[in-house]
């Protein structure tokens, strides 16, 4: 019987071949869709290949990318938060009318703008420091509990409005979308920053690490001596500030507020999120996955302008395209979206 | 009770013939054959990776083989398109559950054939014929009960009628006995040997040599992916089937704490228990010195892991303290518990020791993140450094620090637990299990650990199953019904151990 033995080296795993690199492969997974849709824009039309594209581009995902980016930090802990696009529209709409007078809409308080600007991400926080509560603390079902806030958020924002859209006096609130610096609106700089900010700390703090367990295995979390609720709380809460700073660029890229800001757009949030490569399961995905998701959705959208498809058929062009992204992302990354 | 089989006169109830196959570059198994004869309980033992379960997965059909082939009872197993043909051949209970939690038992038992050929299901009926196939094996279970409610030991008992009632009479059991208590592997056994005189046969996969003697009549050993030997138990040693397992000479070999130099008298007191109660426990009491290791012995129910998973602060106590160096720890805070020096290997590694689709590095350094660097940065670099160290130090077998610790085999998984729970330097090591479904092997590596960190002069925590975790304690405090009832100094006999911990004991 000893003649059988195999020499226990040889019995050991075969080294995966470059792991690393297959990770990052993984990552711009989606590149050659973006050069598929810029292929077709340049066969559309002559002056799709410019840099006004890209620079139009750039600003329309400035907004989205930061609810992107919040939800991609509440996705990663394995929660899920669909009031972001709520946040969107009643942030800055509260921040307004609290600065505007009565007579174009306002609350009637008239406080100084820079109050009303910081009240913006403040509502965001108070938004999410409550969805964190009822979901980490009171352990309601997340998928309830937020599609209710959104409900109520809207709701709120079109009666307190009474339905109308804030135009008046909204200067200082578009200043975002409206200075440039090199070319490109304050908000699409926001964004990038934000972005490298969350990217590096995901990768190089603790905090950010922290998330990826929580996500991946709660308990292992929690006996490793994370404090799982605080987080998860506090994502929750950091949600809710970006959607609303996103909510602040939407408003000065399309210059007022109507009481339908944000109305649907969680779907692109989620396709974006999930065509990007993050995990709706928690503890998978990375946010440059998640940017070039939102790109990809952004630079589709920019095309069927350009192509000039009937406006009454957008929707629904938009909605297919968004589960041909998820199909091909599926193949393109060859995993599962769980 | 049952009669050995016969030799060769019978027609074997299954037979694997130079059975091989390949997942890529890797060998899960090579030339393996085997022969199991109606009505014995044939062992299948073999270290994590042998190829146990590559075998397991043929037999049952889930996979097909690459060479040989495979027959039943005399004839050519049916193609892996035919899965009823299967399940009127063999089937086989693993060890996680394979019933539906919501469903009833009844509804469990006649899945996907609930209403028996007709169109709509008589609900009556399903349940008469449930219960008519449960008192046939003498399975008392309410066939009511969601099957989520079941213990460990009756969802095998309804995963064993179900099977029977396609028709097999070759159960597998996939390490039955890992997560019952001794009462429940008991009533398993003598469940098993009931079957066998009806005309059952089991092929048993056991981590516990022990079981395999009491249960079994043959004994199939598989090492490297290959066949080793196959031998009726009573002619083979239980050292020699270690060696045929591991490859080795000399059996199992951990340190025994009564062979070292006793504990000197002024060796610093560090870990303070005083008084603990908690969920499943009351008032217990002990302390660890400097380079002490206190086993905790006793039932799964005499709430042995509660006490330390209290200690480390997993659970909170409802009365009581812990202290280190004299310090009272905040109840049920797992952050001070690591801050004042506790580390700990959780009770299983699947539920909350490991985060298996992450890396090794990122799992080895989860409890050491606010260590790494300066105002919590934690580079990947600092991180990797830690845990490729790691593989060194605890002999990991792995690709490297970057592979995910989900494809590692138990042992190396387990050897991840313990190199974070060492990660953090603590003075205090408390170990949940240390050893729980891991191969003899890997089992020696990790007590040698735990005897280095002793010598160190760190104080030591044990709970377990095994006596062979328990052996390195200076003292083994015996639980049961949530209260210490015993206390063994090192050199403690199995027999008086196990007799203390069924309280058995006569006195």
């Amino acid at each position: 019987m000893t003649d059988l033995m195999t020499d226990p080296a040889t019995a050991a795993l075969p080294a995966p071949p470059k792991r690393r690199k297959a990770l990052w492969l993984r990552e711009l997974a989606l590149l050659p869709a973006l050069v598929i849709v810029f292929v077709i824009g340049a066969s559309i039309s002559d002056t799709f290949l410019t840099f006004n594209t890209i620079r139009d581009i750039l600003t329309a995902a400035a907004a989205l990318s930061l609810v992107v980016l919040g939800e991609s930090l509440v996705l990663l802990t394995g929660k899920f938060d669909l009031s972001l696009e709520s946040t969107m529209g009643i942030a800055p709409a509260v921040g307004v009318m609290l600065v505007i007078p009565a007579a174009s809409a306002g609350f009637g308080t008239e406080i100084p703008v820079w109050l009303g600007l910081l009240a913006i991400p403040v509502v965001g926080a108070l938004i999410g420091l409550l969805n964190g509560f009822l979901i980490v603390k009171l352990k309601l079902n997340a998928f309830i509990v937020t599609l209710a806030m959104l409900t109520i958020l809207r709701g709120t924002q079109i009666g307190s409005t009474k339905g109308k859209t804030l135009f008046d006096q909204l200067d200082p609130f578009t200043a975002l979308a409206t200075t440039t610096f090199a070319g490109l609106p304050m908000s699409v700089w926001l964004a990038a920053v934000l972005f490298v900010l969350f990217g590096l700390g995901l990768r190089y703090h603790r905090a950010g690490r922290a998330l990826y367990a929580i996500g991946g295995n709660r308990e292992a979390a929690r006996a490793a001596g994370i404090r799982v609720d605080r987080i998860s709380w506090a994502v929750f809460v950091v949600a809710g500030v970006l959607a609303a700073i996103g909510g602040l660029a939407y408003t000065g890229y399309v210059g007022a507020i109507g009481g339908n800001q944000g109305d649907g757009l969680i779907l692109q949030v989620f396709a974006a999120a999930v065509i990007g490569g993050v995990s709706l399961d928690g503890g998978k995905g990375t946010l440059v996955g998640a940017l070039t998701g939102v790109i990809l959705l952004q630079s589709v959208d920019y095309l069927l302008h350009v192509a000039q498809v009937p406006a009454e058929w957008l929707k629904a062009i938009y909605g297919g395209i968004v589960l041909v992204a998820l199909i091909i992302s599926r193949y393109a990354g060859g995993k599962p979206q769980t | 009770m049952t009669a050995l089989p016969a030799g060769s006169s019978a027609v074997p109830v299954v037979s694997a013939h130079g059975v091989g196959k390949r997942y890529g570059p890797t060998v899960a198994l090579a030339d393996v054959s085997l022969t199991v004869h109606p009505g014995e309980s044939h062992a299948l033992v073999g270290r994590n990776g042998a190829g146990k379960s590559t075998l397991v997965s043929i037999l049952t059909g889930l996979s097909k083989t690459d060479t040989g082939h495979v027959e039943f009872g005399g004839e050519p197993a049916p193609p892996a398109s035919k899965q009823d043909d299967w399940k009127q051949r063999v089937a086989c209970v693993y060890q996680h559950a394979m019933v539906i939690p919501q469903l009833t038992v009844a509804e469990n038992l006649f899945l996907n054939r609930q209403s028996g050929g007709g169109f709509a299901i008589g609900w009556s009926k399903l349940r008469r014929k449930s219960r008519e196939l449960l008192d046939s094996w003498d399975v008392r279970v309410d066939v009511d009960t969601p099957a989520g409610e079941l213990s460990v030991e009756n969802r095998q008992f309804v995963e064993i009628a179900r099977a029977l009632s396609y028709g097999a009479r070759f159960i597998v059991l996939d390490e039955p006995t890992a997560q019952l208590d001794s009462q429940a592997i008991d009533r398993l056994f003598e469940r098993m040997r009931q079957m066998q005189a009806g005309g059952v046969t089991f092929l048993f996969i056991s981590h516990h040599l022990h079981e395999v003697y009491e249960v079994c009549q043959a004994v199939t050993v598989l090492r490297d992916a290959r066949h080793v030997l196959t031998a009726p138990v009573s002619e083979v040693s239980h050292t020699e089937l270690i060696d045929a397992m591991t490859g080795e000479q000399g059996g199992l070999a951990v340190r025994d704490a009564a062979t070292r130099d006793a504990l000197p008298a002024d060796a610093a007191e560090i870990l303070a228990v005083e008084g603990l109660s908690g969920d499943g426990f009351g008032d217990v009491s002990f302390r660890i010195h400097r380079g002490e290791v206190i086993g905790l012995a006793g039932s799964n129910a005499s709430g042995k892991h509660q006490v330390a998973e209290t200690v480390y602060g997993l659970r909170s106590p409802s009365a009581g303290t812990v202290s280190v160096d004299g310090r009272r720890l905040r109840p049920g805070d797992i952050p001070a518990a690591l801050r004042a020096g506790i580390g700990c290997v959780p009770r299983d590694r699947h539920h909350e020791g490991l985060v298996l689709e992450h890396s090794i590095m990122d799992n080895t350094t989860l409890s050491i993140l606010d260590r790494m660097g300066r105002g919590g940065i934690a580079a990947p670099r600092t991180r990797y450094a830690k845990a490729s160290k790691a593989l060194v130090d605890y002999d990991i077998v792995a690709a490297g620090a970057e592979q995910p610790v989900s494809d590692l085999s138990g042992g190396n998984q387990q050897k991840v637990v313990l190199a974070r729970a060492l990660a953090s330097d603590p003075r205090v090591v408390v170990l949940i299990n240390p050893t729980a479904g891991v191969d003899v092997k890997s089992k020696e590596a990790l007590l040698a650990v735990v005897d280095r960190v002793r010598a160190e002069g760190k104080a030591v925590l044990i709970v377990s199953d095994e006596l062979d975790d328990l052996r390195l304690s200076d003292r083994v405090l015996v639980l049961r019904a949530g209260a210490v009832v015993a206390e063994h100094q090192a050199g403690w006999s199995d027999g008086d151990l196990v007799a203390d911990i069924e309280g058995v004991r006569e006195r």
